[in-house]
């Protein structure tokens, strides 16, 4: 996703309102960036709540500025800062982590972000933007940019969106479909094991896929809610621990709602069962998130095995 | 002394707050109202003020009352319920405010954003940034003056409140002096000291650092005394956290009074 952000960014570059801070990230990145961005592009060394700080001052002065880093370096070491600096004045600083969720694999557990959403989705002001694939990045981008307000913009593996599967999204879907059993409600790319969990799967059709692509969740979708209704069955699925996430906002959504609901499973980031370490796809398959677990879960509810 | 009759009348508008309010803070923002006058009495339109150490918000605000940034009857609502001023300056409330502080080490990293900002359009203005010593303890002290030594923000003008106390003993016994002029102009800032109570001296030395643009962002040690006005508060780090008793404020109104010709 990054190289898909960054083209987004070097075709805004030369809007002189724009500014790009990089926690002295970028190498093999951002090198055409900085080129078309000249002095707008600035290398804030590693200093991540400086970073955000000059941020805010700048925005205070009608810049709308980037904050680019490694997603734990961006959100926890500069937390007191996006709040205060930030967040409390409503301040157009985009945070953009690269490698969200377990992103950095072997990299270990200090260059991942399975928190960042239940840290960041609650501060004042607050947009957090979570793209599952490639194609909903660019309108998470245009949001993002056109709301001139806090914004936290997570990385990850970027995939194209699945010809084959009927995302619905984000709001209301123009399509119902009748014969679903099973809500499934995923955000992140991990979105993307669901996909090939549900490829050739006969139980595809009595699925009904959303993938949500912002928080904090607010309200429920409208789609979403008369899924949940219709179903009653409810899968979330999500590269991020389990409190403050997705699944823990859907749960009290739906509870408010007194939405009926038969089955609720949230599959999210285990954290570090074992105290092991690996690749995404590794630390992925010990929480569960992996696609052979997913489609026994999926199954599960159609009590196939 | 052309300016002690100001400093009296803002040292009686402080000490009222803080006693109708039973608050605390006080020697915080006797140490540094005089620093204060000096730059928001004499401020061009296009200059910004981040009070970085928060915790004096009563010094700010008495300030800002006698500039008409903040009217009168907003005073009246200081620490009450629903007030757009607690402790701490708050958010998005006043022009005049333009960053809430309360947690210490969060006025530079903004200041000198300011300053960037102003730098890279190019607009006029210096960004001011008021600090405590026991602040410059904090880590990010040292992200964001190394940021402006290295992007040449002679637009930037620190001034630190040098009083030698901060929250549970003397600088000194904690980390040291790191309000150190060595220090500072080693790294690349231009530093002059001066008396913090001499408005002044002050000003003389502020117009003269901000004349030279050589590239060296500013730096203004201002030696002070915790409390300073209020013998009973001088020096004493508990007056960072006592209100008055009835006697003390009014023993401390009759010495403003008494000593600044007010």
């Amino acid at each position: 996703m990054r190289k898909h952000f960054s083209a987004y960014i070097e075709k805004i570059a030369e809007r002189d309102d724009i500014v790009f801070i990089t926690g002295d990230l970028g190498y093999n990145a951002l090198e055409n960036l900085a080129l078309k961005m000249g002095c707008r592009f600035i290398n804030a060394g590693v200093a991540e709540q400086n970073m955000i700080g000059i941020a805010a001052g700048m925005a205070s002065q009608g810049y709308q500025v980037i904050c680019y880093s490694i997603a734990p370096f961006v959100v926890y070491r500069c937390l007191e800062q996006v709040r205060n600096d930030v967040c409390f004045h409503n301040m157009p600083v985009y945070i953009v982590g690269n490698g969200g969720g377990y992103g950095y694999g072997i990299m270990g557990a200090s260059h991942h972000a399975i928190e960042d959403l239940a840290v960041l989705s609650g501060l004042p002001n607050m947009h957090c933007y979570v793209p599952a694939f490639i194609e909903d990045m660019n309108e998470c981008l245009d949001e993002m940019f056109s709301a001139r307000s806090p914004a936290y913009f997570r990385l990850g593996l970027g995939k194209n969106m699945p010809t084959y599967l009927s995302l619905k999204d984000y709001g209301a879907a123009s399509v119902v479909n009748i014969q679903a059993e099973l809500t499934i409600i995923a955000q992140s790319p991990v979105a993307n094991n669901l996909v090939s969990a549900l490829k050739d799967n006969p139980v595809m059709d009595k699925t009904e896929v959303f993938v949500l692509n912002k928080m904090p969740l607010q309200t429920l979708p409208a789609a979403v809610k008369a899924s949940i209704a219709r179903t009653k069955n409810v899968l979330t699925i999500e590269e991020h621990i389990a409190i403050g996430g997705l699944g823990s906002a859907v749960s009290l959504l739906a509870n408010e709602l007194s939405l009926p609901i038969n089955k609720f499973i949230s599959l999210h980031a285990e954290g570090y069962p074992g105290g092991l370490y690996g690749s995404q796809g590794y630390h992925q398959q010990l929480s569960g998130l992996d696609e052979g677990n997913i489609s026994r879960i999926i199954n599960s509810y159609f009590n196939l095995s | 002394m052309e300016h002690l009759k100001l400093q009296g009348k803002l040292r009686s508008r402080i000490l009222g707050l803080h006693y109708k309010a039973n608050s605390g803070h006080i020697g915080c923002s006797l140490s540094c109202i005089d620093i204060m006058i000096s730059i928001l009495k004499f401020k061009e339109p296009s200059d910004t003020f981040i009070l970085s150490k928060g915790h004096a918000a009563t010094a700010l605000y008495a300030i800002l009352n006698e500039t008409g940034d903040i009217p009168g009857e907003a005073l009246e609502t200081f620490y009450k319920n629903a007030t757009t001023l607690p402790a701490h300056p708050a958010p998005l409330k006043y022009g005049a405010i333009p960053f809430a502080t309360g947690s210490l080490g969060h006025g530079l990293p903004l200041a000198a954003g300011i300053a960037k900002a102003k730098k890279l359009k190019p607009s006029q203005g210096i960004s001011y940034v008021l600090m405590s010593d026991g602040e410059t303890n904090e880590g990010t002290t040292w992200e964001a003056a190394h940021f402006a030594i290295a992007h040449k923000l002679d637009n930037l003008v620190v001034f630190i409140d040098k009083n030698g106390l901060q929250g549970y003993g003397n600088t000194a016994d904690i980390l040291g002096d790191t309000a150190s002029a060595k220090v500072w102009e080693a790294i690349g800032f231009d530093v002059a000291e001066a008396d913090g109570h001499d408005v002044s001296a002050m000003l003389a030395i502020k117009q003269k650092l901000t004349e030279n643009k050589n590239g060296r962002p500013k730096l203004i040690i201002a030696n002070t005394i915790k409390g300073k006005g209020i013998p009973y508060m001088e020096n004493k780090m508990e007056w960072h956290y006592l209100p008055m008793s009835e006697t003390q404020y009014h023993e401390a109104v009759k010495k403003i009074e008494a000593d600044y010709n007010c």
